[in-house]
Order: C-alpha cells, then sequence, then structure tokens
C-alpha cells in the first residue's frame, strides 16, 4: 500500500523522460507539470473539468489534468503537447484546417484528437469522434475547422499507409 | 489548485481500505474513498470537503472486476463510466455512462463515484434500480450484499467507513428491452433536466428517473399507470406527473413547471413508442 | 503585383500554437513571484461593516493583505466611478473585496478564506427598470461627483444613470401617426460573460527605483499604462506594459482591471513579482461581463411596406460600475434604425447602473443587443405590412440619398452595399424555397433572417503605428501595439506590408507580442480597427522604408530618386533594371565593392490619427463616431418540434460587405467563428440571478457554452464595396459575425413556432414559456 503526506518526491514519466518531482498529496498533475516541469502547453481554463484546456494523455488515453493528482499519475505514461514534437498528424492537420484562433484550447484538442487517433486507429463514425471531442471547449472557432482538421488527420494517416 | 493538504492511500486489498479507514477513525480523522477524483478535487478546490485521507481505491482487484458469470455481471466500483460502455456487457447501464459529463471525463469517473458522489443525479443508479440489481459492500463490520434498493433512497445510505465495492445485474436484465431519454436544459453535455430510464421485463414496463426530481427513483404507482393499457399515453404520463414523490425539481437549469411539461412529453415519446411496437 | 492580398495566407502564429511553444501569461516562470488571489462578495449590493483580517495574516507565507480602506482611487476610462477593492459598500456580487498575497497559490487561498467580513444587505436593483424607478436606491451616491475623462459622458443627478445620448432627426411622433401599419414591443435582454478560454489575468512588479513592469493578458496594453499612470500619479514612461499571447478576448479583457490589483498588490510587498490568479468562477464575475439590454421601440412603415419612422428607447444595464458602458450606450444610439433607411428616428440611450457585474465591451460593441430587438421589430412589421421578411429589408435597405440616425450621409464607400448582400443570401440560403415548411409530424423547417451594421466608437483621437526594421536576409520585421488574441490581424498586417513592398508575405516576421515600450502607441486591440488603424500605420512606415530604399538607391547608382524603382524585394534603376541591388545589400545602407560605404540603414515608421470623427450633438446627435460602417445579412434555418419546443440549428449564412477579402480562409473562419459565439449566446446563454443579485450559474458547468456536435453549417460569402480610406478597401469585420446570429435565430424560431414574444437566451424552456403565454 502506498501513503503519502505531506511534500513528497514522485517520479513522473513524462513525455518519456522520467522526472522526479516534489508534490504535496492535493497538487493536481496540471500544476506539477506547468509549474514544476515548465510543460506550460496544458491550459488551467476552469479547473473544475468543464473546458478540456487541460487535456493529455495518460496511458493512451485523454484525461483532464486538473481532475487528477500529481501523486495517481505515478507509474503511468504522460503525454502533452510538447511530446508530439512538432512533426504529429494532428499539429499537422490543426494548422492545415486553420482549427484554432487564440489558441488557448487548442493543446487540450491536440491531445483529445491525439488519443483518439492512438485508440482509433483507423477513423470512427463521426458520432464518436464528436463524442470524444465534446470534452472540450473552444470559444473562436465554429468547430466546424476542428471537425476538418480530425478528417485531415486521419487522411494523413492513411496516406502515410499507401 | 486544492489549498489545504491531505493524506494520498492507495490500498491493494480490501482488508488493507478498513484498516486504513478504521486507523484513521482512532485518529480522529475524516477519510474518504477515492475513485476518479473528479468530484472529490472539485470539491476540495473550493473548500467546500475538507477530507484528511483520501482513500484510493483504484488498485483493489476487487473493485475493477468487470465481468459476467451464469447469474450475474459484476462490476468493481472502480470501473471508469467508459470501461463500462466499451464492455457492452449492460448496454443499458452503457447508455447512462455514456451521457454523464463529457467522454474524457468518462474516462476518470468511476461507477462507486457517480453512485455515492453529492451531484444529485446519479444517473447510473437508474439502470441499477431497474434491473434488481445487488451491491457488495465492505465495511468496518465486514463484507455484506444487499439489493442496491436497500441501500438507495435517491443517495445511497452506508455506514460509517462502508464503501461500495461492486454492483451486481441479474443476467436477465443484461440484454432486456431497455430505454434511456435523457433531456438537457439544451446543451447536450449537461445535467439531466429529465432523465427517463426503463426496462421491460415480460412486458411489464419498469421506469426510474433523475432529475424531475431532487433525487433519483423508482415510483411501483407511476409504473402501474405506465403499464395502464386502458389509457392513452397522454393520459398515462399526466396520471405520471402527479404521482411524482416530490413537487418537480427547479434551479437555473429548468423551472419546476418546464420540468414537469418534459417530464410528460419524455414519458409519452416513451409510451408511443411502446404502443407502436406493440401494435 | 499581387503577392498576398487576396491569398489565404496560413496565420503567422501558427506552429506556436500547436507546440505548446506559445507562451500566455500565466505561462512564464512562477518560480520567485509571489501570488495575489482575491476575495470577492457574495452580496449582489451591502455596506461593509467590518473586516477582519487577524486570522489570514496569522498564516504561515502571508506577505500582505489589502482592503479597500487602503486606497482612495477610483478607476475606470470614461467615468472615475470604480474603486480596486471596495469601499464601504459592495455593488455586485463578486466585487473585489480583499487581496491577499502569500508566497504560494495554496497558502493565499487559504488566507482568503480565512478573511472575515460582516456585510449589512441594501437593496439589489437588477434591471434598468427598477433602477430607474421612483425611490429607487442610488447604487452611487453621487454620480455627478466622479470625474469625467472625456466630456461626452452625462451622468445625472439624483438617479442611477450614467450616461445618455439622443437621437433627433426628423419628427418621428408627427410621422408615426400618418403610418399605415404600426409595430410596438418591448424587450428585456439579460446580460451574459465573454468566456474567454483564458481566464484574466496579470502579474506586477516594481524596481526599487520606481519602474513598473506589467504583465497581462490585456486587449489595452496602452490603456493599462495610462490608467495606471493616471491613477497612482506615476509618469508614463516608468511603466512597461507586456502582453504575450492572449487566450480570446472578444472585449472582455479591454477593461483595466486586474493590473491595477497586481500594481497594487506589488506596491505591498516592496515591489516583489506577483501574480494574480484568479479562478474560472470569480472571472465570470468579478471582471466585466457583457451588457444586458431593455428596448422600447415603436416603428411604422406606410401602405407600400416603406418604413417612415422609428421611437426607441434603450436602457443598457451596465451593471454596478460604468466602465466603457457609456460609450455602447452612444455606439446603439448611433446605429440605432439598422442598415434601413429611415427619415424620421427619436431615439434615447440610456447607461443605467444595476447590482449586476459590471459591463465592458463584449464583440460587437453592443450591436447583438440592440440588434435582436430591432431585427425582430422588423420582422414583424413586415408580417404586418404583408411582405417577405427579406423583401421588405430590401426594400428599406440604406442607399444613396438616405442619411445614418447622426445624420451621416450614405456613400458605398462609407457604409457598404446591403442589397447586395440580401441578394446573395437570397441565393444562398435558397430563401425562395420557403421560409416555414412541414417535415414530418410536429416538426417544420423554418428560415429567419436579420440584418446588421456596425460603425466604431473610438476616441476621436485614438492613435495607431507601426516600425519596420530589415534583418540581413533582406526580411522586414513588423512591430506594432495590436495584441494577438485570435483575430489574425497580425498576420493580416504583414500581408498589406508584404503587398506594399512587394515581397513575400513569409518575408514579413511579426512580432507577436506587445511592448509598450518598444511598439508604437496602438490605443486598443478591439473594434476591428486593425486592419484600418494599424493597417494605414504599416502602409505608411512602408512608404518610409521604400523611400530610404529608393534614397540609397539614388546614391548607389548615382541618379535621381525618381528613377529608383523598389519591387520584389530588389532595388534598381528603371533606366537599367538589369543592374538591381536585394534588399539584403542596401537595407542596412550599402558597402561598394571597394568598401565604400553609401546610405544609411533603412528603418520604416509610420503613425495614423484617426480623423473626421466628431462628438455627438447633444440635442439632436449629429455627428460621425467612427470611420465607417460594415454591413451584412444573415440567414439562420432550424428544425423545430413544435410540441417540445425543442429545435436543432441546421445551418447559418452570413453575407458580409467587407470591402475587400485579404485574406479568404481567415476571414472565412474569424467570421464562422463570430456566427458560432453568437449562436452560442442567442440559444443557451445567460448570466442569471437570484432576487438577491447572486449569480445562479456560476461555473463552465452550469454556464453552458456549445459544444462540437450542436453546430450548424455555417456558411460564410462576402461582397465587395471598397472602404476608399482603407487599407486595399477593406472594412472592419472581425467581430461582425456574430451581430445578427441572435436575430436571426430569433426570427427563425418565432417563424417556425408562431410566437411573437422570442427573447434571450432562445432556449426551448423561453419559448414554451413565451407559447404558453401567447396560448389563444
Amino acid at each position: 500500500m502506498i501513503e503519502l503526506e505531506g511534500k513528497t518526491v514522485i517520479s513522473l514519466n513524462v513525455n518519456g523522460d522520467s522526472h522526479e518531482v516534489m508534490v504535496r498529496p492535493s497538487d493536481i498533475l496540471l500544476d506539477v507539470l506547468r509549474e514544476q516541469l515548465g510543460l506550460t502547453s496544458a491550459k488551467a481554463g476552469c479547473k473544475n473539468g468543464d473546458c478540456g484546456a487541460c487535456t493529455v494523455m495518460v496511458d493512451g488515453w485523454p484525461a483532464k489534468s486538473c481532475l487528477m493528482l500529481a501523486v495517481e499519475a505515478q507509474d503511468k505514461k504522460i503525454i502533452t503537447v510538447e511530446g508530439l514534437g512538432g512533426k504529429a498528424a494532428v499539429q499537422k492537420a490543426f494548422v492545415e484546417a486553420n482549427a484554432f484562433q487564440c489558441g488557448y484550447c487548442t493543446s487540450g484538442f491536440l491531445m483529445v484528437c491525439h488519443a483518439l487517433m492512438t485508440q482509433h486507429p483507423v477513423m470512427p463514425d463521426e458520432i464518436v469522434i464528436e463524442e470524444w471531442l465534446q470534452s472540450n471547449l473552444c470559444r473562436c472557432t465554429s468547430y466546424q475547422e476542428i471537425r476538418k482538421a480530425v478528417h485531415l488527420m486521419y487522411d494523413s494517416l492513411q496516406a502515410a499507409d499507401v | 489548485m486544492i489549498p489545504f493538504d491531505f493524506v494520498y492511500c492507495r490500498p491493494d486489498t480490501l482488508n488493507e481500505v478498513t484498516d486504513t479507514f478504521k486507523r484513521y477513525q482512532n485518529e480522529n480523522k475524516k477519510a474518504i474513498c477515492y475513485g476518479g477524483g473528479s468530484e472529490i478535487i472539485t470539491m476540495c478546490r473550493v473548500s467546500s470537503i475538507h477530507p484528511d485521507v483520501v482513500v484510493d481505491i483504484k488498485n483493489i482487484p476487487e473493485c475493477r472486476v468487470l465481468e459476467k458469470d451464469n447469474f450475474f455481471l459484476n462490476i468493481g466500483a472502480a470501473c471508469t463510466l467508459n470501461q463500462i460502455k466499451e464492455s457492452k456487457l449492460f448496454p443499458l447501464l452503457g447508455l447512462a455512462c455514456g451521457r454523464i459529463a463529457d467522454h474524457t471525463n468518462q474516462c476518470r469517473i468511476t461507477l462507486g463515484g457517480n453512485l455515492c458522489g453529492t451531484i444529485i443525479y446519479r444517473e447510473t443508479s437508474l439502470p441499477l434500480l431497474l434491473s434488481d440489481a445487488e451491491v457488495t459492500t465492505s465495511g468496518l463490520d465486514g463484507i455484506r450484499r444487499v439489493p442496491f434498493q436497500n441501500i438507495f433512497d435517491g443517495r445511497v445510505r452506508l455506514k460509517e467507513g462502508e464503501w461500495i465495492v461492486q454492483v451486481h445485474i441479474p443476467v436477465w436484465a443484461l440484454q432486456a428491452r431497455h430505454a434511456h431519454i435523457k433531456k438537457t436544459t439544451q446543451e447536450k453535455i449537461d445535467y439531466p433536466l429529465v432523465n427517463v430510464t426503463a426496462i421491460w421485463k415480460d412486458d411489464v414496463l419498469r421506469t426510474a428517473f433523475s432529475g424531475i426530481c431532487s433525487r433519483p427513483f423508482r415510483s411501483s404507482q407511476i409504473e402501474a399507470v405506465l403499464n395502464d393499457h386502458g389509457l392513452s399515453p397522454e393520459i398515462r404520463a399526466e396520471k405520471a406527473a402527479e404521482l411524482l414523490p416530490e413537487p418537480p425539481y427547479h434551479d437555473v437549469e429548468g423551472s419546476s413547471e418546464y420540468r414537469a411539461f418534459v417530464f410528460r412529453n419524455t414519458l409519452c415519446e416513451l409510451l408511443e413508442a411502446w404502443q407502436n411496437d406493440r401494435a | 503585383m499581387v503577392t498576398s492580398i487576396g491569398k489565404s495566407i496560413q496565420r503567422k502564429d501558427a506552429w506556436e500554437k500547436v507546440t505548446g511553444f506559445a507562451q500566455y501569461t500565466d505561462d512564464f516562470p512562477t518560480t520567485g513571484v509571489l501570488c495575489a488571489r482575491l476575495l470577492t462578495s457574495p452580496y449582489g449590493h451591502a455596506r461593509i461593516l467590518k473586516i477582519d483580517t487577524a486570522k489570514a495574516s496569522a498564516v504561515k507565507g502571508v506577505k500582505s493583505i489589502l482592503t479597500g480602506d487602503d486606497f482612495k482611487e477610483l478607476h475606470g476610462p470614461l467615468l472615475l466611478d470604480r474603486p480596486a477593492l471596495a469601499q464601504n459598500v459592495v455593488r455586485y456580487a463578486g466585487e473585489p473585496v480583499a487581496l491577499v498575497v502569500a508566497q504560494e497559490e495554496s497558502v493565499a487561498e487559504r488566507a482568503v478564506r480565512l478573511i472575515e467580513v460582516e456585510y449589512e444587505p441594501l437593496p439589489v436593483l437588477l434591471t434598468p427598470s427598477e433602477s430607474l424607478s421612483q425611490g429607487a436606491v442610488l447604487i452611487h451616491e453621487k454620480v455627478t461627483g466622479y470625474k469625467r475623462m472625456l466630456t461626452d459622458i452625462y451622468p445625472e443627478e439624483g438617479t442611477n444613470i450614467a450616461s445618455r445620448y439622443h437621437i433627433q432627426k426628423g419628427n418621428a411622433a408627427e410621422a408615426l401617426k400618418k403610418c399605415e401599419y404600426i409595430v410596438q414591443k418591448q424587450f428585456s435582454l439579460p446580460p451574459s460573460d465573454h468566456l474567454a478560454m483564458e481566464v484574466r489575468t496579470a502579474r506586477a512588479e516594481i524596481s526599487s527605483d520606481g519602474q513598473v513592469q506589467i504583465m497581462t493578458s490585456s486587449q489595452s496594453p496602452y490603456a493599462v499604462r495610462q490608467q495606471i499612470s493616471g491613477a497612482f500619479m506615476i509618469p508614463a514612461g516608468q511603466i512597461q506594459v507586456t502582453v504575450p499571447f492572449i487566450g480570446g478576448g472578444f472585449g472582455g479583457k479591454s477593461a483595466v482591471m486586474l493590473e491595477i490589483l497586481a500594481f497594487l498588490a506589488s506596491k505591498s510587498v516592496g515591489g516583489k513579482a506577483v501574480r494574480l490568479i484568479i479562478t474560472r468562477e470569480q472571472d465570470m464575475a468579478a471582471p466585466p461581463s457583457r451588457i444586458g439590454l431593455e428596448a422600447d421601440i415603436t416603428i411604422g412603415a406606410d401602405k407600400d411596406g416603406k418604413i417612415q419612422a422609428a421611437q426607441m428607447i434603450f436602457r443598457l444595464d451596465c451593471g454596478a460600475y460604468t466602465d466603457i458602458s457609456p460609450y455602447m450606450a452612444k455606439a446603439i444610439a448611433a446605429d440605432c434604425t439598422g442598415p434601413y433607411h429611415m427619415e424620421h428616428v427619436l431615439c434615447d440611450s440610456l447607461c443605467v447602473y444595476t447590482n449586476h457585474t459590471y459591463a465592458t465591451a463584449y464583440r460587437s460593441f453592443a450591436h447583438e443587443s440592440y440588434t435582436f430587438c430591432m431585427e425582430r421589430v422588423i420582422d414583424l412589421l413586415a408580417k404586418r405590412c404583408g411582405w417577405d421578411p427579406l423583401e421588405f429589408r430590401y426594400r428599406n435597405a440604406i442607399h444613396a440619398g438616405s442619411t445614418t440616425p447622426t445624420q451621416v450621409p450614405y456613400t458605398e464607400s462609407l457604409i457598404g452595399d446591403l442589397r447586395k448582400c440580401l441578394s446573395r443570401a437570397r441565393q444562398l440560403s435558397l430563401w425562395d424555397a420557403g421560409s416555414r415548411t412541414a417535415i414530418k409530424q410536429n416538426t417544420v423547417k423554418a428560415k429567419g433572417i436579420a440584418c446588421f451594421w456596425k460603425t466604431e466608437n473610438p476616441p476621436t483621437d485614438a492613435i495607431s503605428g507601426a516600425t519596420v526594421t530589415f534583418n540581413t536576409d533582406g526580411s522586414v520585421n513588423l512591430v506594432t501595439g495590436v495584441v494577438e488574441m485570435g483575430s489574425n490581424g497580425q498576420t493580416h498586417l504583414a500581408q498589406i506590408l508584404a503587398e506594399k513592398l512587394g515581397i513575400p508575405c513569409e518575408k514579413v516576421h511579426v512580432v507577436l507580442s506587445v511592448d509598450t515600450r518598444a511598439a508604437p502607441e496602438h490605443w486598443k486591440t478591439v473594434a476591428s480597427l486593425t486592419e484600418y488603424m494599424a493597417g494605414k500605420a504599416v502602409l505608411r512606415a512602408a512608404d518610409d522604408l521604400l523611400q530610404q530604399l529608393r534614397s540609397n538607391g539614388s546614391q548607389v547608382f548615382g541618379c535621381p530618386i525618381s528613377d529608383i524603382e523598389v519591387s520584389h524585394g530588389r532595388v534598381y534603376s528603371i533606366r537599367n533594371p538589369e543592374r538591381f541591388i536585394e534588399f539584403k545589400d542596401i537595407a542596412q545602407g550599402y558597402q561598394a565593392p571597394d568598401g565604400t560605404s553609401i546610405g544609411e540603414p533603412v528603418l520604416g515608421r509610420g503613425g495614423m490619427m484617426l480623423k473626421g470623427l466628431s462628438m455627438l450633438d447633444p440635442q439632436t446627435g449629429k455627428g460621425k463616431t467612427g470611420p465607417a460602417w460594415t454591413l451584412g445579412a444573415q440567414v439562420v434555418e432550424v428544425e423545430a418540434d413544435i410540441t417540445t419546443f425543442s429545435y436543432r440549428i441546421l445551418s447559418a449564412l452570413t453575407v458580409m460587405d467587407v470591402g475587400k477579402v485579404i485574406n479568404p480562409e481567415s476571414m472565412r473562419s474569424m467570421v464562422a467563428g463570430g456566427m458560432a459565439m453568437g449562436m452560442s449566446m442567442a440559444s443557451r446563454e445567460a448570466a442569471s440571478y437570484d432576487s438577491q443579485g447572486v449569480p445562479q450559474a456560476p461555473t463552465l458547468r452550469t454556464y453552458k457554452l456549445m459544444h462540437i456536435g450542436q453546430e450548424p453549417d455555417y456558411q460564410v460569402d462576402f461582397v465587395e464595396t471598397p472602404q476608399d480610406d482603407s487599407p486595399y478597401g477593406m472594412r472592419s469585420y472581425a467581430e461582425h459575425g456574430l451581430i445578427a446570429i441572435p436575430a436571426a435565430l430569433g426570427n427563425a424560431l418565432s417563424n417556425a413556432f408562431g410566437i411573437e414574444e422570442v427573447t434571450l437566451p432562445l432556449t426551448p424552456e423561453n419559448i414554451w414559456k413565451a407559447s404558453q403565454k401567447e396560448k389563444p
């Protein structure tokens, strides 16, 4: 059994690197990623699990890092936008589809889409795409651009397979 | 950011949970069960709860069970809504899970969390109320298994230190004819204005509701009316609305009057579909 | 030669934003930075009897605690009526009451929760009508006692009226008497929130020699500098305001508020760096939100369906403090008719205090609200006259010979061509295929149309500027004071510059962050004026640059300046175009093969001040508030269930006269984004308060925005009637996609359900309620 009290050093696996960080058990993953590891792509939009701007990928699934304790993330593989490296299909697709304006929600959407592609390597039905993306809010775009980006992401995957 | 500290425990066995609860109870500290954590974290953030200890049950094998035996589908309390939905083992419960919060949160929120949380809708309770489900709980006095309805009167009623380990759904219910209609104010990702969940057993309609009142419920009186084929769907819906256990709920999402209007419409929709099928 | 204008050039910030590289205010390192948190009022209106900070001060790590007693200064862009922290009285729920500075955020928050405040509740006023009723409590005891920053703010003694604007053109009362058809309607629209995804935040630090550094998520860095300088008597040059990327503004980040608090917080701890962090819940209640509006409109038409006159009273709910709201009341007055020909207009537009969260500019500067009212009555009037609503609008569209409510004569260049927009909208929306069709039992499809126009309301002397420098590869750096908040103005400015210099847009590097010490002042990144104001400055900077290049060229080639041409990134003499010098070899001055240095380094600068604007005449409203208008038509189609009053929005179309489409994809997406924001606001958003003025939907959990999956098919089309004095003829356009969407949706739903009294938000419950009232 694990029992943690007071500030403790834990190990987090983020973007393929292992990091020792000092956390309180009540620290949320989002704050630790941003303030201790300098990974500020994940944003605090509400810290209440409603907007999705803080979404990261945990063991291949999307997770709102404002609703996860950092101590829960030990032994898990965390990926943030910084870990996508600038060459991921989803990043190219978002640029090509003009799927953002202010860019604040973008990291969250990128990670949801990246997780979607991880779990559904073949493009799922539109309804599944919608369900996944309904976890996030965008105040700038009309959403049509983001929808288009998801399609482009899968198109590029198909093209790469060929 | 949670402005205060708590102790984080992650036991590996049921006994360790009990021991942990006992130990902190002796120290006069408040320990709570922690599943997906979404509600606990948000409530801690705004300081509406102040647990001294959170006991994360996600590592306990019994809490992660999701399998069917000859008689029951057994679901561990730490199974996420998304796991339940994707397992497709109990489609009605899957429908309920698929409409709680949003998909990303469904990957975190657990069945136990939705049942035991303070958010009043507890929509996963509806399929359990309709399917004669049972629950296994663990507490300071050990483990017990009881009908779900015995420990649920709109919210889970358990003894101090007792918590839900698993729920068990009789196999008859898994593939039974069912319906799940959730109406929201306007936005799809929202709490229910009215949730009408239904199962048919031997062509008898069972219904349970959330949103329309301040707590989820199942009512034998309402079911009697809804099964009265002598009456038109409109009349049955009208009468059912008169049999609510308390006046319709009222908040910023919808007034009592409007909730009642939606409730009647939703029942009509359900009954008309049933009537058309029978014809 | 066209290199950039008219092309869908990719956003300049695109890759930064998809790699997490783009930094917003709170993304900068926090090590060594103290944290400030706010305590806000739980009451809508109350006297503060006592604030006890003893327990909070005792928390380890707390560095200072501030309350309203610590300051006397008042703030505001137009009327100095707002304290940084409540002084003796709170006027809205969410008003900052105390501020704690501590070593860590968690410590600050713990301390905030230990501050004990004793309140004595006061009567709460929640609508302009209540505030104007006889005997209503005065939210501000002496509104005429506040300092006015501009002369056209008219608070009324002994009332809750912060300002009033009056339009009188022709004789509306007489003209209405002669009208064959009259529509009279009252409206009451609730306030709502901007909800930019980035919560507002600010940081401040004061050096020991008094240099103030502020980093903030603001649309108005220069106003931050001006207001802090003015309020605290600090020379403006000692204040440096920087704005990195901001996560959406929509007007909500144009008000100066958190910057003042962050400054005070830093000052209270000897100038140490402090970051002020507010929660989303506080962001929805404490900083300003969108106005509410009440309107009484009477409008009349003759037997031929020609609108003759309109009489209007608008009562704008500005909440507890004015901020920019008086100018929104003025904006409503100046554009009150919508883009229609009306000879007789009488309009009173009042800015009224209530105990709501105070208001500030919201995408389209109150036009979305009055347009909802006006376009509803236009629809109703069309119906009374027996005209098709689109045809009726076409018939009454503003045209040559018309004047605006403030008596500005119509020209195509100034105002644009509504009839062209309507004709396109008619085609693209398949309007003539029917505006209401039953598709199955209890389900209908219905369309609604609405038009909009908008001019701007900047100070008459607003300014902008640009500087352009060269890199050694011949590419240029463009620096302006324009904030990048999503509206992509920077890319458009780069296009304007590239076009003028005749170089590819990739060769223009834009500085995306703003530093008030480095970038020439740009009034504010508001009112969609980036391309007009900063664009003009950019063109002037480009001219300046070209002139200097020509001067260098004439010295190198030994010929008159008039013989020198600059194009394609080259400088040459028209007498011998084969011999040219690349920018990279001449922009920093020229070195001849023998080492002789020739010319000077080239540095372009351009500035512009708005010209020809005036205050409105207090008696008639005559005057000109903005450089030009942008107008358009919008159509929304819904599928509605007439038994349950639920509906789905199927499609939405905007046809806008933007003067010139300089970046098709960028402009399409910006307009579509505006439509989406309007759709979300109109269909589900409202700041709801209980009878005591306490917000009832204080989080994103309960205050719903539209998620993906419910959006209609958005279609955007442009008409191009050039605005002569604007760069490449382009008009302001970035906020306008929102304006008539609420009205068009309202008209579609009114049409679908056969209900007249539709109001915002257009939720099924509100429509159902209206249907109950209108039951025959």
